[in-house]
């Protein structure tokens, strides 16, 4: 008998497994220890009495209050309007049906902040067009309209954050089982009986999971509140984080205080994804088939046009309205002029090219998103491969530290890198881009995992087996059947990435240096100097950037889709 | 062609056993099939040959090489092994057209070009898919991914084949047509083949031994189909490869008496086949056992036969009858051709008395632990 083996010392599966839990731990484990620890702990001593007593500080404080109010109140708001034009859509004769469905959509391309700006821009009550217009119009002594307030804020959020809930609770309702609705119709029930006892209940998973997605993401949120709350004194948890930050030139002890609000955001966080999990998992759900199928629609009669109308109008205040506000802004050639053609000017966009400070913007959005999204897509596609196909020991670390950054929010993210990578480890990169692009990694790799592990979830084992069995090694089968297979998952998480990555403010706010700001900095900089005129005109083309980066990438995934 | 021999292989998973202790040799150039119910462990066996999975203990032999052996922990990759696969689900590559499929081994053993696409277009016109080489996947039906799973397994003229139930997804009509291909094809190459299939019929037709595992993975016997059928070890091995009736009895005084019921069934079975089933056991007054026969080997009668019965059931299947024959609270299937049924005339309605005999019974010791519920 003859042994032909010698057992090999180290597998390639142990190194993508080690380097899968490097990456991780790297970029988000250390982070995440370093700020419990931080908030914890003060001069190496356990110290809750110091945590508890920032927690009550009344400026902390209110921000944690504030938080809670814009995020309780957007969610109502954001669900209501979601689960209404949702219905609309799915389950009424409404004309122009399927466009309307892409226009609900829109609002998630307009960044949430610049649209605040826009709004900042009309309704602001000192110079505010529409409130100068309406004060003219009826002659009154103050703004009607105040946006700078809790109340602006929450309403600016829900305009832009509605899309969650809309496109859960749209998919719910036109996947859902007609059949359920018919019978109980046989039975004898009205319309509004069923839509009560049958069809609220059914969606109702969707529309809870929708709104603690609106709830997580407001919560968390930087952009409106910043620029409509910071001027009145108004903050919620991560503009107090930065303004602390800030106005004491990044101390330690503005960043201890920072890491115990980040506390409370990643706990609310990883309940709020807690709970959404258990929804998501409960068996009522699987009522809702895969299936698409015809559901029961509501005739609406005299109220068809009106209600068109009504969702038109809409559209138009919270898309168009702002969009064009800020190009029209944005070519003023000073700010609080009206907006007459020989008050406009080209003069003002061609400049953001020619501005250093606005070039050197766009150039570092540009190649730190695109770099970032490389990276992340790739650790990712990793990543996902040991959590989804291999069975390494030690790989339940993977699977806790895999789930880390889904529940880390944008500002939580900032601190942590700024505690891990200013020179406490021997590298120092605050002040340098790499900082802002390790924090992307950390911010997007949720994304990259999510949609690897799809994709992976599509190869079946023996696809990989059957190649194995044909003589191919494991490296051979990775490059000629698992990745041609993950291919377009790999390249939609590309894409998941450099978008948004392209428009952070969030997470870049606390960490730009002078000569390393990105397009959302910029525009949020400009805006605190009173440059609005700049900060619409960058804005401006930011959002056509924005625009035909999505559009084009739409094209590109819808011609991918065609050729699988 | 080289043999497969399993010494002593055991295999958890988690705190689930899967196999415990298994000892087994495929000789060189056999098709060897092992059955059994889904989830009992056959599935495992094939993925150990294939190096999908270590054993925890034993060692597994293909030829002269010992691929695997748990004490030491270690496994020859299954690229190392020489084997060939088809899976259950095929497992075509749904972005490489047919060709490239079949190529794909091929290409992995470095074989030149054009000797590698004339092996490959000779092994898909072995599968009788000549002309639709340059298909991808979906545009084929179930049967044509099947064939072409087995055209790769075989394009490498790989020393072994597994294959895992690889016709449970086809309908019944490809399935008959695809086993007969599939043991034409083995016997044309002469490799030594692994099937494993739930499907007692697949099994029967095309194996030389056949295997038959229990839920716990364990053997209860190896034979010819021929000894499998009609030697069964026990009942479980009775009632896998067939529907079987049992008749639970109780031995006194040299008869043999009905459990349910009590009522008297048969003597005791003359001493050679006592012998040759229970293992030399006597058995005693007051012993369980356990009386077997297929539903074709009860005979039904107006007139004669040791038995009183009630018909309670009948079911007309087109060429066969089917009853279901209450003999003092134990309940028979019989199956008799409908034509030989109504030439001598034995069509019973349901309520009808009848008379109950048997062409041939088998005789198991015990109760048969479960093993008793009558298909």
């Amino acid at each position: 008998m003859v042994d032909v083996f010698t057992k090999p010392k180290i597998s390639a599966a142990q190194i993508v497994l080690v380097f899968s839990v490097l990456v991780l731990v790297i970029v988000v484990g250390i982070p995440v220890i370093l700020i419990f620890l931080t908030a914890f702990f003060e001069d190496g001593k356990l110290n809750i009495p110091g945590f508890v007593q920032i927690l009550k500080d009344p400026d902390t404080y209110q921000a944690l209050w504030n938080s809670l109010i814009i995020a309780f109140g957007t969610t109502l708001c954001a669900t209501i309007v979601g689960v209404f034009f949702a219905w609309l859509v799915a389950r009424t004769d409404l004309p122009f049906k399927k466009t309307m469905k892409a226009l609900f959509l829109v609002p998630f391309m307009l960044p949430s902040f610049i649209g605040a700006l826009a709004w900042k821009v009309l309704l602001s009550p000192r110079a505010g067009y529409i409130n100068k217009f309406l004060m003219a119009i009826f002659g009154l002594e103050k703004a009607p309209i105040d946006i700078m307030s809790m109340g602006g804020i929450i309403v600016i959020e829900s305009m832009y954050l509605f899309p969650f809930v809309f496109l859960q609770v749209e998919s719910a309702l036109e996947r859902m089982d007609p059949t359920l609705e018919e019978s109980a119709r046989i039975s004898g029930a009205g319309l509004l009986t069923i839509t009560r006892k049958i069809t609220l209940p059914l969606v109702l998973p969707s529309i809870l999971s929708g709104a603690l997605l609106v709830a997580l993401y407001s919560l968390a949120h930087f952009g409106v509140p910043a620029i409509l709350g910071t001027e009145k004194g108004i903050y919620n948890i991560p503009t107090k984080i930065y303004e602390r930050i800030y106005s004491s030139g990044g101390s330690f002890r503005a960043i201890r205080v920072g890491t115990i609000l980040s506390t409370i955001l990643v706990i609310s966080a990883a309940l709020i994804l807690k709970a959404q999990d258990l929804l998501l998992k409960k068996g009522k759900y699987q009522i809702i088939a895969g299936k698409s199928m015809r559901p029961m629609l509501l005739k609406l009669r005299a109220l068809r046009t009106p209600l068109l109308i009504v969702s038109i109008l809409y559209i138009g205040t919270t898309v168009i309205l702002p969009t064009v506000t800020i190009f029209l802004v944005g070519g003023l050639k000073t700010y609080g002029l009206s907006f007459e053609i020989k008050n406009l000017t080209w003069a003002n966009y061609l400049e953001i090219f020619r501005w250093k400070m606005t070039k050197d913007a766009i150039w570092n959005s540009v190649y730190l998103s695109l770099g970032a999204a490389l990276v992340t897509m790739l650790a990712g596609t990793m990543i996902s491969y040991v959590i989804v196909k291999s069975r390494p020991k030690g790989k339940f670390i993977l699977e806790l530290l895999g789930v880390l950054p889904f529940s880390l929010p944008g500002t939580v993210i900032a601190l942590g890198v700024i505690l891990t990578w200013s020179g406490r480890f021997g590298i120092n990169l605050y002040n340098t881009p790499w900082i802002i692009f390790v924090a992307y990694i950390a911010r997007y790799m949720a994304f990259s995992l999510k949609s690897n592990s799809a994709a992976l979830q599509q190869v079946s084992d023996s696809l990989e087996e059957a190649s194995r069995a044909c003589g191919a090694t494991h490296f051979q089968t990775l490059k000629n059947i698992v990745l041609p297979l993950i291919r377009p998952g790999m390249i939609s998480a590309f894409f998941l990435i450099f978008l948004p990555a392209l428009r952070e403010l969030t997470t870049s706010v606390l960490l730009y240096g002078p000569t390393t700001r990105t397009i959302g900095v910029a525009i949020y900089a400009l805006n605190e100097d009173g440059e609005t005129v700049r900060a619409a005109a960058l804005a401006s083309v930011a959002l056509v950037i924005i625009l035909l980066g999505e559009t084009s990438i739409r094209n590109f995934l819808a011609r991918l889709q065609k050729q699988e | 062609m080289s043999e497969i021999e399993f010494r002593s292989v055991s295999k958890s998973f988690g705190e689930k056993k899967v196999l415990k202790n298994l000892s087994f040799l495929i000789r060189p150039g056999e098709c060897f099939t092992i059955l059994g119910p889904s989830g009992c462990g056959k599935t495992i066996v094939v993925r150990l040959i294939a190096g999908f999975e270590t054993p925890d203990e034993g060692t597994i032999r293909i030829g002269t090489t010992t691929v695997a052996d748990g004490s030491k922990g270690y496994a020859l990759p299954p690229e190392n092994r020489n084997i060939g696969v088809v899976f259950q689900d095929y497992a075509v590559w749904p972005h490489m057209t047919v060709l490239e499929n079949v190529l794909y081994p091929l290409k992995m053993q470095k074989v030149p070009k054009e000797e590698a696409i004339q092996r490959a277009k000779a092994a898909v016109r072995q599968v009788n898919m000549e002309g639709l080489e340059d298909r991808l996947p979906y545009q084929l039906s179930g049967g044509q991914q099947q064939r072409v799973a087995l055209a790769r397994a075989l394009v490498s003229k790989p020393a072994i084949l597994l294959l895992d139930e690889p016709l449970s997804n086809l309908d019944a009509n490809l399935r008959e047509e695809m086993r007969f291909e599939i043991k034409q094809l083995q016997k044309s190459t002469n490799s030594t083949l692994l099937y494993v299939t739930h499907d007692q019929e697949v099994a029967l037709a095309i194996s030389d031994r056949i295997a038959v595992m229990n839920e716990k993975g364990e053997f209860q016997q190896v034979g010819t189909p021929e000894e499998v059928y009609d030697q069964p070890a026990n009942p479980f091995v009775f009632r896998f490869l067939g529907i079987a009736n049992f008749i639970p009895l109780r031995a006194r005084d040299g008869k043999t008496f009905l459990v349910s019921g009590g009522k008297e069934f048969l003597s005791l079975p003359d001493p050679v086949q006592k012998e040759m089933i229970a293992h030399k056991e006597v058995w005693k007054d007051g012993e369980k056992l356990l009386a077997a026969c297929r539903p074709m080997e009860v005979e039904l009668s107006r007139t004669t036969g040791p038995l009183e019965g009630k018909v309670v059931r009948k079911a007309l299947l087109g060429p066969i009858i089917d009853y279901r024959i209450d003999i003092g609270g134990t309940i028979l299937r019989a199956q008799l051709q409908t034509e030989e049924g109504s030439m001598k005339d034995l069509l019973f309605e349901e309520g009808d008395s009848c008379r109950v005999g048997f062409s041939r019974l088998l005789w198991f010791p015990g109760n048969g632990e479960g093993e008793v519920a009558n298909g």
